[in-house]
C-alpha cells in the first residue's frame, strides 16, 4: 500500500448476527459496558441473518470486546467520504467512482454537525480509490478526525 | 507386570538422549508392544479353534442359566447340540436391544444377584433404557480388552490417561477407568463437565492421553483456546481415544489438526459391557478381540452374511460373558470387517470406523440421510465451524431439511454477496452427497449446543 494510504482508510467493525430479536441489543450492550461510541451504523439484512456494520470510536478495542465475548467480527478497511451537505454532493462522488471504474460493495452515508455528509464506502480496489479521490480534490476523513464527529 | 514398553536396551540404539518418558514416546518412532502376545498374534487357525470351543461352551451356558435364552432357542427349534462348527452360528436366533428392554431389567442375566459386582444402564438414546451386570470376570475381561487396546496404541505405565467421558450408569467412565488401571497408567478421573478445571488439570499433571466423545473433546478444544491454552504447545497430550457416537474420518483430521494430537476411535456398547476396542497404532481399523467376541457383518434387510471389506450391519456373539452373554446380538451400527491380519502383527479380525447406526438413519423425501454423511461433508469444507444441527421438519405434505452450521471467523465477510456464496456452496456440497436439496442456515457463533457427552445432531420436528 502506497505511503500514507493507512491513514486515509476507516476500520470499520463489521458483525454477524443471526436475524432474530435481541441480537442487537446484545451487541450494543458489549458496547456500552465497554464505553464504545458509535459513530455510524448499518445493518445489512439477507433473510435469515444480517451484518451489522459500524464505525466506532475506538475500532481495535471495540473488535476485542467483541471477539473476546464470542461474536464473530472482523475489522474492514472502508473510506470516509467528506461531502458538502448541499445537493449535488452524493452525485459528484458517483461520477468520479464511476468514470475510474471504481465498484462500490455497499455506501452508507450520514450528515454531521459541522454541516458536512459523511459517505462511508467499501470498494472494491481501495488503492485506486484513494487515489482517485484524491486527484479529484475530495476529502478522504482519517480515524482521528472521526474521532471528533 | 506383564509388558515393559522401550526397555533401555531397545532404546539405545535410535541414538538419542533421552530423559523424560513422554519425549521417549514421541521421538522413538517405533511399533507398541503387545499387552499378551500369545493371544494377540495368535495364528488365525488357532483362533478360530479357540472361538469355536468358546462357542460350542456358550450355548450350553445361555442354555442352561438363561430362561430367556432356553425358550428362544426351544421356539427356534435349534439346541446346543446344534452348534459344532463356527459356521453353525448361523443356526442360532438374534438378539436385539428390544429382548433386553422387554425383559427389563434383569431378565437375561445368567447368573443371580449374589455374582453380580455392579451394574450399568444404557443412556436410552434410543429408547427405555437398559440394565447390564457383570461378575468380577466380567469386569476383568473388559478392562483388559481395553489395557490390550490401550497397549496398541503405545499407551504404557508412564502415561497419565484423563478420563472425562461420564462416570456413572454410562460405561464410558468407568470402563476407561479400569482398563486403564489394568494397563498400569495414571488415570485422572475427571469425568465430563467442569471443562476449565479439567484443563488447568491436563496441563499441571501433565494428562499424555484423553478418552471422551469427540464432540466434548472439541468442545474442550474452543474452551481451551478462550482461557488462552494452546493444547499443542502448552500441555503434554498426545492422543485421545474418541467415542461413544459416530464421528467421521474428516472430524477426526479435525480434531488432529486443531490439537496436534492423534485422534484414534474406540469402539463398544453399553450391552456389550461398554467401551472395548480400539485401533492400533496402524489406525486401519478396530481391533475386535476374537477370543471374547464373534464378528458378524450381515445386510441389515436380508440378515444374510457380506463378504469381507463390504459394509453391513454389525452383529455380535460375547463369547467370555458371565452376567450377560449374548447371541448374535444385532448392534445395529454399520461398519465393514477386514480380516486379514494386521500390519501390527495381531491376527484378530477388524471392524472399520462406525459409519452410521441403522436406527440414526433420517428418511427425508423418500431419501435416506445419515448424520455422519452431513458431518464428512461439514468438515471438508474449511470456511464451517465444528458444530452442526440437522432440523427436518414437515410443512405441508414436505419434508424438509435445513443444515445449521456456525461458520469459522476467518470465514466472515461484511459483503452480503460473499455469506450467501457460501450458503450456497455448503448446500451445493451436500445436495451433491445427499441428492437433497438442503437449506443452510448460518447461526452465530456459540448458538449450537455444546456436548459434554453424547451429541444430538438431528432435530426431527416431524409428527407421525
Amino acid at each position: 500500500m502506497g505511503a500514507g494510504m493507512e491513514d486515509k482508510i476507516i476500520k470499520q467493525i463489521s458483525l454477524f448476527a443471526e436475524n432474530k430479536p435481541g441480537r442487537l441489543a446484545n451487541v450494543t450492550n458489549k458496547l456500552k459496558s465497554a464505553g464504545i461510541n458509535i459513530r455510524a451504523f448499518t445493518i445489512a439484512e439477507s433473510g435469515d441473518f444480517g451484518i451489522i456494520r459500524m464505525v466506532v470510536d475506538n475500532s481495535d478495542y471495540a473488535y476485542n470486546v467483541l471477539h473476546n465475548a464470542g461474536f464473530t467480527v472482523s475489522e474492514t478497511s472502508v473510506l470516509g467520504i467528506e461531502m458538502e451537505d448541499v445537493p449535488g454532493s452524493m452525485s459528484r462522488i458517483a461520477e468520479v467512482f464511476g468514470k475510474a471504474k471504481i465498484n462500490l460493495d455497499y455506501a452508507y452515508a450520514f450528515v454531521t454537525r459541522a454541516q458536512k455528509a459523511l459517505l462511508i464506502v467499501r470498494v472494491n480496489d481501495i488503492e485506486k480509490a484513494i487515489k482517485t479521490l484524491e486527484e479529484d480534490n475530495i476529502k478522504l476523513i482519517d480515524m482521528k478526525e472521526l474521532e471528533k464527529i | 507386570m506383564k509388558i515393559e514398553i522401550y526397555p533401555k536396551s531397545k532404546l539405545e540404539n535410535t541414538g538419542h538422549e533421552i530423559e523424560s518418558p513422554y519425549i521417549r514416546l514421541k521421538s522413538v518412532n517405533k511399533m507398541p508392544e503387545y499387552w499378551d502376545p500369545e493371544i494377540e498374534t495368535m495364528p488365525v487357525e488357532d483362533l478360530r479353534k479357540l472361538q469355536e470351543k468358546k462357542l460350542k461352551e456358550l450355548v450350553h451356558y445361555v442354555y442352561e442359566n438363561s430362561p430367556f435364552y432356553r425358550k428362544r432357542f426351544d421356539e427356534y427349534g435349534v439346541g446346543p447340540e446344534d452348534i459344532q462348527t463356527l459356521e453353525d452360528v448361523r443356526k442360532l436366533p438374534f438378539t436385539f436391544k428390544q429382548d433386553l428392554r422387554d425383559t427389563y431389567p434383569t431378565g437375561m442375566f445368567c447368573v443371580p444377584n449374589s455374582k453380580l459386582v455392579r451394574f450399568h444402564a444404557s443412556s436410552g438414546t434410543t429408547g427405555k433404557p437398559t440394565v447390564v451386570g457383570y461378575t468380577q470376570k466380567d469386569i476383568d475381561e473388559w478392562a483388559e480388552s481395553l489395557a490390550r487396546a490401550f497397549t496398541s496404541v503405545g499407551v504404557g505405565k508412564d502415561d497419565i490417561l484423563q478420563v472425562s467421558y461420564g462416570y456413572g450408569l454410562f460405561t464410558g467412565g468407568l470402563g476407561a477407568h479400569y482398563g486403564s488401571e489394568k494397563l498400569g497408567s495414571t488415570v485422572l478421573p475427571t469425568s465430563s463437565g467442569n471443562t476449565e478445571r479439567q484443563l488447568e488439570l491436563m496441563k499441571d499433571l501433565g494428562t499424555t492421553a484423553i478418552a471422551c466423545t469427540p464432540s466434548y473433546f472439541l468442545y474442550m478444544i474452543e474452551t481451551a483456546r478462550k482461557m488462552g491454552i494452546n493444547i499443542r504447545d502448552e500441555t503434554k497430550l498426545k492422543m485421545g481415544f474418541f467415542g461413544a457416537e459416530p464421528w467421521s474420518e474428516e472430524l477426526k483430521k479435525r480434531i488432529e489438526d486443531e490439537s496436534g494430537i492423534k485422534a484414534y476411535d474406540i469402539y463398544g456398547t453399553s450391552e456389550l459391557s461398554g467401551p472395548l476396542f480400539t485401533e492400533c497404532s496402524e489406525q486401519c481399523g478396530i481391533h475386535v478381540w476374537a477370543d471374547k467376541f464373534m464378528v458378524e457383518i450381515l445386510d441389515p434387510e436380508t440378515g444374510e452374511p457380506v463378504s469381507d471389506g463390504v459394509s453391513g450391519e454389525l452383529v455380535i456373539t460375547t463369547l467370555t460373558k458371565e452376567a450377560l452373554p449374548l447371541i448374535r446380538y444385532r448392534v445395529k451400527d454399520l461398519t465393514r470387517k477386514l480380516s486379514e491380519p494386521c500390519k501390527c502383527g495381531r491376527t484378530h479380525p477388524r471392524i472399520t470406523r462406525i459409519s452410521g447406526r441403522s436406527d440414526d438413519m433420517i428418511i427425508v423425501r423418500g431419501i435416506n440421510v445419515f448424520p455422519g454423511q452431513v458431518e464428512s461433508v461439514l468438515m471438508n469444507i474449511p470456511e464451517v465451524g465444528n458444530h452442526f444441527m440437522i432440523i427436518i421438519d414437515r410443512i405441508g405434505p414436505l419434508d424438509s431439511i435445513k443444515v445449521q452450521i456456525e461458520m469459522h471467523e476467518s470465514a466472515f465477510s461484511d459483503r452480503v454477496s460473499d455469506m450467501m456464496a457460501l450458503k450456497k456452496k455448503i448446500a451445493g456440497a451436500l445436495k451433491s452427497v445427499l441428492s437433497l436439496a438442503v437449506e443452510v442456515e448460518l447461526v452465530e457463533h456459540g448458538y449450537l449446543p455444546r456436548s459434554e457427552g453424547k451429541s444430538k445432531k438431528v432435530i426431527d420436528n416431524r409428527k407421525f
